[in-house]
């Protein structure tokens, strides 16, 4: 865990805390605006004298997003997509990573190419030919058709994300289990899986968030039925730019941040080493 | 933890893995392992780009749609139409100066607070690590309703510290840009921080004290050894942003209201959607994903050969 360690004087080091501190307070003060909001009674958000406190928090706000139409439903909707994303992606592109680092074959560095022009394509630009492909797939208004698009946009990345992990695996090891008698599956899933699993966490937080964030196919494709909605389009009732209901927005926008939130700490020291070790190679 | 393992192993001893031939090489196992990538990608990316294009080339609106009328062939009449219209050089060039200045800041931001982190002592750099942490976990949808209550006129508190009374942010064209930007950095400047401390992390720490010791000076150890052994690690935060910022949606869409004051604040993928879904324009919308397409293409290009100059094999 240890930083390079340099030759720091001590007020330097000490300056340099400080504005380490400083500079935390600020990026985080955005969020802690949010939850201050969130929990503020209604007649605090809406004055001219914004305070960084409040002496009465209050749940108004959140009673009444959770009063809104079924918002627990939109919530687990969201986590169903997100989840369900996150995993097939997660499998599919740790079988294609093994594919294009662990075996040569013709057209190869083709295909890592695609992967990589791939990612350019503008997700929003699609939206107009994959209304029509869900259409004729009899997808719209089911969560497959928020499913599906967010697979295959999220493959690209977390395959050319995944093979720095996979390439990190030493030869030896797959030479010395084949001499061992294991197949290429039992390589495959117990023993490449668990050693590349730490980078599958870090590549499955890209996949989640555009997953969990996405407002524009939910807007798209989920057109008549509501039951099947996610969470953005509910916090985008209480967001109307003339007169935005600020402590509903807030209060709905901390119940989708939270998850997010969550998945980031657990998966936090894995992200850092993981991402060093994915571009390293 | 690999950061560390990363550095104690003898550099190169990952690339001889993909060089040597492999003795099991010559079946189709790996066509098997692709085949899942290969069926999702070519019926969801690849099939939807090729529609794209065909769509661009057709007359196409909401009279196609529904099945009322023939669909007639075009050619390059959207595009004609889209290179003679003036609002559409006016987004170009906004997407383009835009997106540059969210790059240039995210990456400045980024690598900057990436070194102090290594300067400072566990207890900060953990604060700061999590502060940055819950920035780039925020929605864009939230992060952006956030930001535009923290500079609302009337209830924000940003107007209130600088004693700007009822000035609106998002009223004039370059304050709504400057608005969105400071979002953007702020939800994209964590990746490039904890992925280039990643990278210096792994930097071995006697090199860095060799150069010290020969007298040389932060900035200097910073340009003369640290990016040149980070170039690979800089060149990957940097493509990444190009992509994301370039592609900017949610923010726009929601901070600007779905482009500004008459479009003042329109964006190329705004743009794009707002001609096919609002004015039902769904060929203009098209033409204009196939422009965008292609500059980022271009971009991937100088990416791929910057990558290749490097000796960097794929």
């Amino acid at each position: 865990m240890n930083p390079p360690r340099l030759r720091v004087q001590r007020p330097w080091r000490l300056a340099a805390e400080a504005s380490a501190l400083l500079i935390a307070v600020v990026v985080a003060f955005p969020l802690y605006w949010m939850v201050l909001s969130a929990f503020k009674p209604a007649g605090e958000i809406e004055s001219s004298e914004p305070r960084p406190w409040t002496l009465a928090p209050s749940l108004d706000s959140f009673r009444r997003v959770f009063g809104q139409q079924e918002f627990g439903r939109y919530f687990v909707n969201s986590l169903v997509v997100a989840c369900t994303v996150v995993i097939v992606s997660a499998l599919i592109a740790f079988l294609a990573a093994t594919a294009v680092t662990r075996f040569r074959f013709r057209f190869r560095t083709t295909l890592l190419i695609m992967f990589l022009v791939a990612q350019m394509v503008p997700v929003e630009a699609l939206t107009i030919p994959l209304f029509f492909l869900m259409r004729d797939f009899g997808q719209l208004n089911t969560l497959g058709a928020l499913i599906l698009p967010h697979i295959a946009f999220s493959l690209p990345f977390a395959i050319w994300m995944l093979r720095g992990f996979v390439k990190a695996v030493p030869e030896a090891l797959e030479e010395a289990a084949y001499i061992d008698g294991a197949s290429r599956a039992r390589f495959l899933w117990q023993i490449l899986f668990p050693l590349v699993f730490p980078g599958l966490v870090a590549t499955s937080v890209f996949s989640f968030i555009s997953a969990w964030n996405d407002f524009l196919f939910a807007k798209s494709f989920i057109i008549s039925d509501t039951s099947q909605s996610t969470l953005p389009m509910a916090l985008l009732v209480f967001y109307k730019p003339d007169d935005p209901d600020w402590g509903g927005v807030m209060a709905a926008s901390t119940v989708m941040t939270i998850p997010v939130l969550i998945f980031f700490v657990l998966v936090q020291r894995r992200l850092v080493s993981g991402l060093g070790g994915a571009v390293k190679d | 933890m690999r950061g560390v393992r990363g550095w104690s192993r003898p550099r190169g001893g990952s690339r001889r893995s993909t060089t040597a031939p492999r003795p099991w090489g010559r079946t189709s196992t790996p066509w098997l392992y692709l085949a899942p990538a290969l069926v999702v990608l070519g019926g969801l990316l690849v099939y939807p780009v090729y529609q794209l294009g065909l769509i661009s080339f057709f007359q196409y609106t909401q009279a196609q749609v529904s099945g009322g009328e023939p669909t007639t062939f075009e050619g390059f009449g959207n595009y004609a139409e889209l290179f003679g219209d003036e609002q559409f050089w006016q987004v170009l060039l906004a997407t383009v100066l835009f997106a540059a200045a969210c790059v240039v800041s995210t990456l400045a931001v980024g690598c900057a607070l990436a070194v102090l982190l290594t300067r400072v002592r566990a207890l900060p750099r953990l604060v700061l690590m999590l502060a940055a942490l819950g920035a780039w976990a925020t929605p864009a949808v939230t992060g952006s309703t956030v930001w535009l209550l923290l500079f609302d006129p009337d209830f924000g508190p940003v107007n209130r510290i600088l004693g700007l009374g009822d000035h609106s942010w998002t009223y004039g064209r370059y304050s709504a840009f400057f608005l969105v930007l400071l979002e953007v950095v702020w939800c994209s400047f964590p990746f490039v921080m904890v992925t280039v401390y990643a990278g210096i992390r792994a930097v071995p720490g006697e090199v860095l004290e060799a150069a010290a010791l020969d007298g040389a000076s932060q900035w200097r150890i910073w340009r003369s050894v640290l990016a040149p052994m980070l170039r690979p690690i800089l060149t990957v935060v940097t493509i990444q942003s190009v992509i994301w910022d370039f592609k900017v949606f949610t923010q726009i869409y929601v901070m600007t209201n779905g482009g500004g004051i008459a479009g003042q604040n329109l964006v190329l993928n705004v743009y794009a959607y707002q001609q096919a879904f609002a004015s039902s324009k769904y060929s203009l919308g098209s033409a204009i994903g196939v422009v965008m397409l292609l500059l980022l293409l271009a971009a991937t290009l100088v990416y791929l050969r910057l990558l290749r100059r490097q000796g960097e094999e794929l």
